[in-house]
């Protein structure tokens, strides 16, 4: 069956708005979140994703890409940086501002739209930088009940479906061999994400985009998980310097590690 | 609910819990060619700290099944060691493990799976949680009630206290091993259960993998480590420079994201929010700036000790003992102080 599989993927690439990587976060005056008066941009393993995801159809061309994103109405921002990366059109599963979609809800609500769509290659950041959570591309995995490749640091799907990876894992690399339909969770050595250029950022808005809400696809996205607090970690004081490696020794001495 | 209900009206006399609250734990004892990964020790701390009743869970090749049970029978706290053998389950490959422990979790009554975040378990959990439709509850630091847990976000940027709700029937949840003490791998005596392997038709297959050998101690459990950063300017450097010192201390080697990328040092060294979490006695941070991702993974280090050309190097922040020098003659010079080559 797999040898009359078309060489065409139709890749699904979820991107999740994220306070940038660069700014320091301040805890809201609630204590129930962050303050969200900040830089926002695409989580870095997700423009991971959609680089892998553009440079396949950069190699073949009848490869069809494309982006999702589940957020509030400024989620657009992200998904047109997308769509000027390389996607082919992108969803916009629209939210309130306010909400809060946890990962198991993001994963239903993908499940749905790949079902819907007959995607069979979906590549997912590792893990967003904002909850840490690390497990939308693993739950999206077990909920369609296809094979999964986290971690990835180098990714081949042959024409006939046939999936060889390098997954990163603790203390080196694993290699597996697998098939599609797939669900790829991308690390950060997989690639270098490009920028998008200006001609493209401008031939990005006149591509299409679908907004839709949670609700239509029947997924329920209120929060299983209740914010008790967000709080400070607790701070660290820098202990001041030293003026030469005879002082640091006997800190060290001091100290009782040497 | 109603298979707990059963379960708390036949054994609620047997625990000592808050009244009205019953918790049974599940710990994943992850292992490799037969042998305990310690950092699963730590999750079975986590799973003390809610309380109830605590089992543990083997699984691999029949060959190394056997040998990590018997190491698993001791771990005190362990009332009881599932095992389950099949080729398939060799590698952890996470397609043929998570529906075994899908099928076990209801089977057995378990209402919490607890198990440190290292990268097989980060593999295999979200699957398991997808399986169930629950949700996961990783890296958590603490313990706050049967339902109730803290985990570091942004970074480790912010600590958020959540509470599950009843709708996650199980609770799938993450230990970072940083947090928690190991639970002692003698005293106990537990009694085995074996378990039968699941269906494993999934067309994912393990191949090969490639670990990098070290005589260092392991840098996820080292007491001390000696971190190298970008200013190392080359592989051939972080080694010449890092490893006397390393070995100076006894010490485990770990790097910075831009040293890794840079291809000074192997990605499986790297430290930081998409790396490792370590929390040794001694972090010594060499050339390395001190970005938010990096802290990330080392902020909870007793002693930070910083070694940076730049006076205004942000990890001189966090650092309690900082020292302002170039580390070509800083850290040879280190490495003779502390009676090394």
């Amino acid at each position: 069956m797999f040898a009359t599989r078309p060489a065409r993927a139709n890749i699904l690439v979820p991107v999740k708005r994220a306070i940038d990587y660069a700014v320091k976060i301040r805890i809201a005056k609630d204590g129930k979140g962050v303050d969200t008066n900040v830089k926002y941009s695409m989580n870095p393993f997700d423009e991971i994703a959609m680089e892998e995801a553009v440079r396949m159809k950069e190699k073949d061309k009848d490869h069809k890409i494309t982006a999702i994103t589940v957020g509030p109405a400024k989620a657009i921002d992200t998904l047109r940086t997308a769509l000027a990366m390389g996607a082919d059109n992108a969803i916009h599963v629209q939210v309130g501002d306010n909400d809060i979609v946890e990962p198991l809800a993001v994963a239903q609500i993908i499940k749905k739209i790949a079902e819907r769509d007959g995607n069979d290659l979906i590549i997912a950041g590792k893990q967003a930088i904002d909850d840490d959570t690390g497990a939308t591309g693993g739950m999206l995995a077990g909920l369609l009940n296809w094979p999964q490749a986290q971690f990835a640091s180098k990714l081949e799907v042959s024409k006939d479906g046939a999936v060889k990876v390098i997954r990163e894992i603790d203390g080196g690399l694993e290699t597996l061999e697998t098939k599609l339909p797939l669900v790829v969770t991308t690390d950060l050595r997989l690639n270098e994400p490009r920028y998008p250029s200006l001609p493209n950022i401008m031939k990005a808005k006149k591509k299409k985009s679908e907004a839709i809400k949670p609700a239509d696809l029947g997924v329920d996205i209120t929060p299983r998980l209740e914010t008790i607090s967000v709080e400070n970690p607790p701070e660290r004081q820098g202990g001041g310097k030293v003026e030469s490696v005879q002082e640091l020794v006997a800190k060290l001495k001091e100290a009782g590690v040497i | 609910m109603l298979a707990r209900n059963v379960l708390r009206t036949a054994r609620a006399s047997r625990f000592s819990t808050a009244p009205g609250r019953f918790a049974s734990s599940l710990v994943f004892l992850e292992q490799k060619g037969g042998k305990l990964n310690d950092q699963a020790l730590t999750a079975v701390t986590a799973a003390k700290a809610v309380g109830g009743d605590i089992a543990g869970i083997v699984i691999g090749s029949s060959a190394d099944v056997a040998k990590a049970v018997e190491e698993a029978k001791g771990i005190e706290g362990l009332s009881k060691i599932y095992s389950s053998a099949s080729d398939a389950y060799a590698n952890n490959v996470a397609e043929n493990v998570a529906p075994l422990l899908a099928k076990v979790i209801p089977d057995k009554l378990i209402s919490h799976l607890f198990g440190a975040h290292t990268a097989a378990a980060k593999n295999i959990f979200p699957r398991l949680a997808g399986l169930l439709e629950v949700s996961q509850i990783s890296d958590i630091t603490a313990v706050k009630g049967e339902d109730t847990f803290q985990r570091p976000i942004y970074a480790g940027n912010a600590i958020l206290t959540l509470k599950s709700s009843d709708k996650d029937k199980y609770k799938i949840i993450t230990v970072r091993g940083t947090a928690f003490d190991k639970a002692k791998k003698e005293g106990g005596s537990a009694a085995v259960e074996e378990v039968a392997a699941t269906d494993a038709s999934s067309p994912t297959k393990f191949v090969s993998e490639e670990i990098v050998v070290s005589s260092r101690p392991d840098l996820a459990s080292a007491a001390k480590v000696v971190s190298g950063g970008r200013a190392l300017k080359s592989q051939e450097n972080f080694e010449k420079v890092l490893d006397p010192l390393a070995d100076a201390l006894g010490a485990a080697v770990g790097a910075s994201r831009a040293a890794v990328d840079a291809g000074y040092a192997d990605n499986s060294l790297q430290v930081g929010q998409t790396g490792k979490v370590v929390a040794p006695e001694l972090y010594i941070a060499i050339g390395i700036s001190g970005a938010i991702q990096h802290l990330a993974g080392m902020k909870d280090s007793k002693l930070i000790v910083a070694i940076n050309k730049d006076a205004d190097a942000p990890i001189f922040q966090v650092a309690d003992v900082g020292l302002v020098a170039d580390l070509f003659d800083a850290v040879p010079e280190l490495v003779k102080e502390l009676g090394g080559k």
